[in-house]
């Protein structure tokens, strides 16, 4: 899928020419290998990269937070994931992380500081809503100019962190038109990955939990979903396909919509 | 002072006397739990307590019940500042005694305890309706069948009677006290119950007494009963919901509990001066050792069990679950209930057979099944739905945690997942050599 190469530095070349970056972008698993993240893994570097946002990814000293162990009850394994990661972490001497994923903003910000590791620690919505304010990035509509756009609040961004501004603040810079689902921020559906769900078959039931979230998009007429976790990316990209709707309702990470936005 | 008033003070005793055991076991029953400290904060606890539980914030989300909530809930505070007026005429044998020294003022609480006593029953009717003839979709689930039915039309229906029992208590003083009769001083406003002066004025001065009488013993034996009930019942909540809004988690939703038992663990083997041959350190005393997670309630924190004396059966969560929602077997409403029922059955082993009595029963296995916890996706939505911030989610964690890390349940998906995130640092089966490889 690769056409050109992006040019990221990882923490260890950085350090090997005697430099450090302001902010460690935290890739996560499903950003590293997942196709569909991936690609807005690429969105978000291109953005910082225009910018001129100074920055490192871990590479392949990067690994699993813990989230989907913890989440599926296993604290140990939880706990000597999170513990290698905030060795690497303090080796590094990291400051400040921003991540396209809302399960590892949510593990490193609030479950690494009784553990000992201390971040500061920001979302992709939050660091470039800030990027904006300070006037570093701007953002014209562009393609999505006008179109109707609705966000799917993640659960790890939303109830779990309080965060329901940035992404939309987001959205709203690209004069496109946000228009709300009937359950939306603290009230919002769940995609059904959370909880380490996205590693298993739901339990029996009568129905999907993200082909009910497909129907408030449907309900919405918003003609794109946004979403800010790449998780939320596969449930509402399968549910829309479900109900056959690959045409009319696109699925975009809030990254690419930016990207996009600014023809990067 | 008569026989009457005799009988009254026996029935106050015994009513308190009966409350106060009931509250004795229940708190004795919330201390089983394992010890959390939510003793810091005090400001921020006293002012979300003001703001969620006195305020009633998050009951206004949902418009129509929250505001006839609000309606019963005032009503039930401020007319019983009537009870106290009604337990000193009890007590020493007078009749309405803080009228004088009130004067005007007691013709407006009279007056204003009508006006609420009248919206309660509506709201009362209204919300037996929604329960019984609208059947409103979060009153249905399994775990609504038989007695959580049973109880919220009884805690409905005392309300009404004793509502009703008020007005017509007022209405015949009323008439009367137009009458001239004795004892009856001319006191209180009734701008409700005087509508009931017409059906009232054909009777005899003795019939509106004995009605009058009968009216002011059933309201107060009434209120004494319906105090007597609520330890059995999820109508507890009137008391529960403001210690355990003040006691919530204050801390991100998203922020679950590192357990202290295991990062010893975890430091001791990244720790390059830890004698991997030492032998384990002495337990401290007699200390039993601990469990991972929670198989029985007595695992839970006590906040877990408070949650479960706190809970009124509202569903809330259980409406905004999405994977009740979506058909599947859990409903986070449950979980609360299961594990007041089964801590009521705890309690009751201990009062019968002593401390140590185990009953070979378990709140995991017996009361919750697995397929109920593997199917929550930890959205945190029934925590935010709760209007007492009641947190079922901790519940379901902890119960996770038995399941995976004591007896090595996992579902087969979650198991190869556990095992890529310990092989190779990602919940799928990728070399971790290749992480970078989307820059490329």
């Amino acid at each position: 899928m690769a056409t050109e190469n992006l040019n990221v530095k990882t923490m260890a070349e950085l350090t090997a020419e005697g430099k450090k970056p302001d902010v460690l972008f935290w890739v996560g698993c499903a950003g590293s290998f997942d196709d569909r993240a991936k690609k807005t893994t690429r969105a978000f570097v291109k953005i910082l990269n225009e910018v001129g946002i100074n920055f490192a990814i871990l590479g392949t000293e990067e690994s699993c937070t813990g989230d989907p162990a913890k989440r599926a009850g296993n604290e140990f394994l939880f706990q000597m994931q999170a513990m290698t990661n905030i060795q690497v972490l303090d080796g590094y001497e990291v400051k400040k992380i921003v991540t396209t994923c809302p399960h590892c903003f949510n593990t490193l910000k609030n479950e690494y500081p009784g553990l000992g590791g201390n971040y500061e620690v920001m979302h992709h919505s939050q660091f470039l809503q800030s990027l904006i304010e300070e006037g570093q990035l701007k953002i014209e509509g562009g393609s999505f100019k006008g179109r109707k756009i609705t966000f799917h609040d993640p659960c790890y961004l939303g109830r779990a962190n309080g965060e329901y501004e940035a992404p939309r603040k987001l959205i709203e810079q690209l004069d496109s038109d946000l228009v709300e689902m009937k359950r939306c921020k603290s009230k919002g559906l769940c995609c059904g990955a959370g909880g380490a769900q996205m590693f298993k078959e739901a339990e029996p039931g009568k129905k999907e939990v993200n082909d009910e979230r497909t129907e408030d998009v449907i309900e919405s007429k918003a003609d794109v979903v946004a979403v800010g976790c790449p998780f939320c990316m596969t449930m509402m990209t399968d549910g829309v396909k479900t109900k056959e709707k690959e045409d009319s309702i696109k699925v975009y990470d809030l990254a690419e919509l930016i990207a996009e936005s600014k023809g990067l | 002072m008569g026989v009457e008033n005799i009988i009254f003070i026996l029935l106050l005793i015994g009513a308190i006397v009966w409350f106060s055991k009931n509250i004795r076991t229940i708190s004795r029953n919330i201390n089983l739990g394992k010890d959390l400290d939510r003793s810091d904060n005090k400001g921020e606890r006293w002012s979300t307590m003001a703001r969620i539980a006195l305020g009633q914030s998050k009951m206004v989300k949902k418009p129509i019940s929250g505001i006839l909530h609000i309606l019963v809930y005032a009503g039930f505070v401020i007319i019983n500042i009537e009870v106290l007026e009604i337990i000193i005429d009890g007590v020493f044998g007078t009749h309405r005694i803080l009228a004088q020294p009130l004067g005007g003022l007691y013709d407006f609480l009279i007056g204003a305890f009508e006006v609420l006593a009248l919206l309660v029953l509506v709201a009362c009717i209204i919300f037996l309706i929604r329960r019984n003839i609208l059947h409103v979709k979060r009153f249905g689930f399994r775990e609504m069948v038989g007695w959580p039915k049973t109880d919220a039309n009884i805690i409905l229906i005392v309300e009404v009677l004793l509502m009703l029992a008020f007005l017509s208590m007022n209405g015949a003083d009323y008439v009367l006290q137009q009458k001239g009769a004795e004892h009856y001083v001319e006191a209180g406003a009734y701008p409700i119950s005087s509508f009931l002066e017409p059906w009232f004025s054909g009777f005899s001065e003795a019939t509106l007494i004995g009605i009058e009488r009968s009216m002011w013993w059933l309201h107060i034996v009434g209120i004494l009963l319906f105090l007597n009930y609520l330890p059995y019942s999820k109508h507890f909540h009137i008391i529960l919901a403001f210690p355990n809004v003040f006691y919530s988690n204050l801390r991100p939703k998203g922020e679950f509990t590192n357990m202290e038992s295991v990062t010893k663990e975890v430091k001791m083997m990244f720790d390059p001066n830890a004698d991997p041959y030492a032998a384990p350190a002495e337990p401290e005393g007699d200390a039993v050792p601990e469990r991972f997670g929670a198989k029985d309630v007595t695992d839970l924190s006590w906040k877990s069990l408070m949650d479960a004396y706190a809970c009124t059966e509202c569903g809330r969560c259980t409406d905004q679950c999405p994977a009740a929602q979506t058909g599947k077997l859990l409903s986070p409403r449950k979980i609360m209930m299961d594990t007041r029922d089964r801590l009521e059955e705890v309690g009751k082993n201990i009062d019968k057979h002593g401390k140590d009595h185990n009953d070979g029963k378990s709140l995991l296995g017996d009361y919750i099944k697995e397929e109920e916890l593997w199917a929550c996706t930890t959205c945190n939505a029934c925590v935010e739905a709760c209007p007492v911030s009641i947190d079922p989610l901790s519940i379901i964690m902890e119960m996770r945690r038995s399941l995976v890390m004591e007896e090595s349940k996992v579902p087969s998906e979650l198991a190869s997942m556990l095992t890529n995130v310990e092989n190779n640092g990602a919940p799928w089966q990728f070399a971790q050599n290749d992480r970078a490889n989307w820059a490329k």
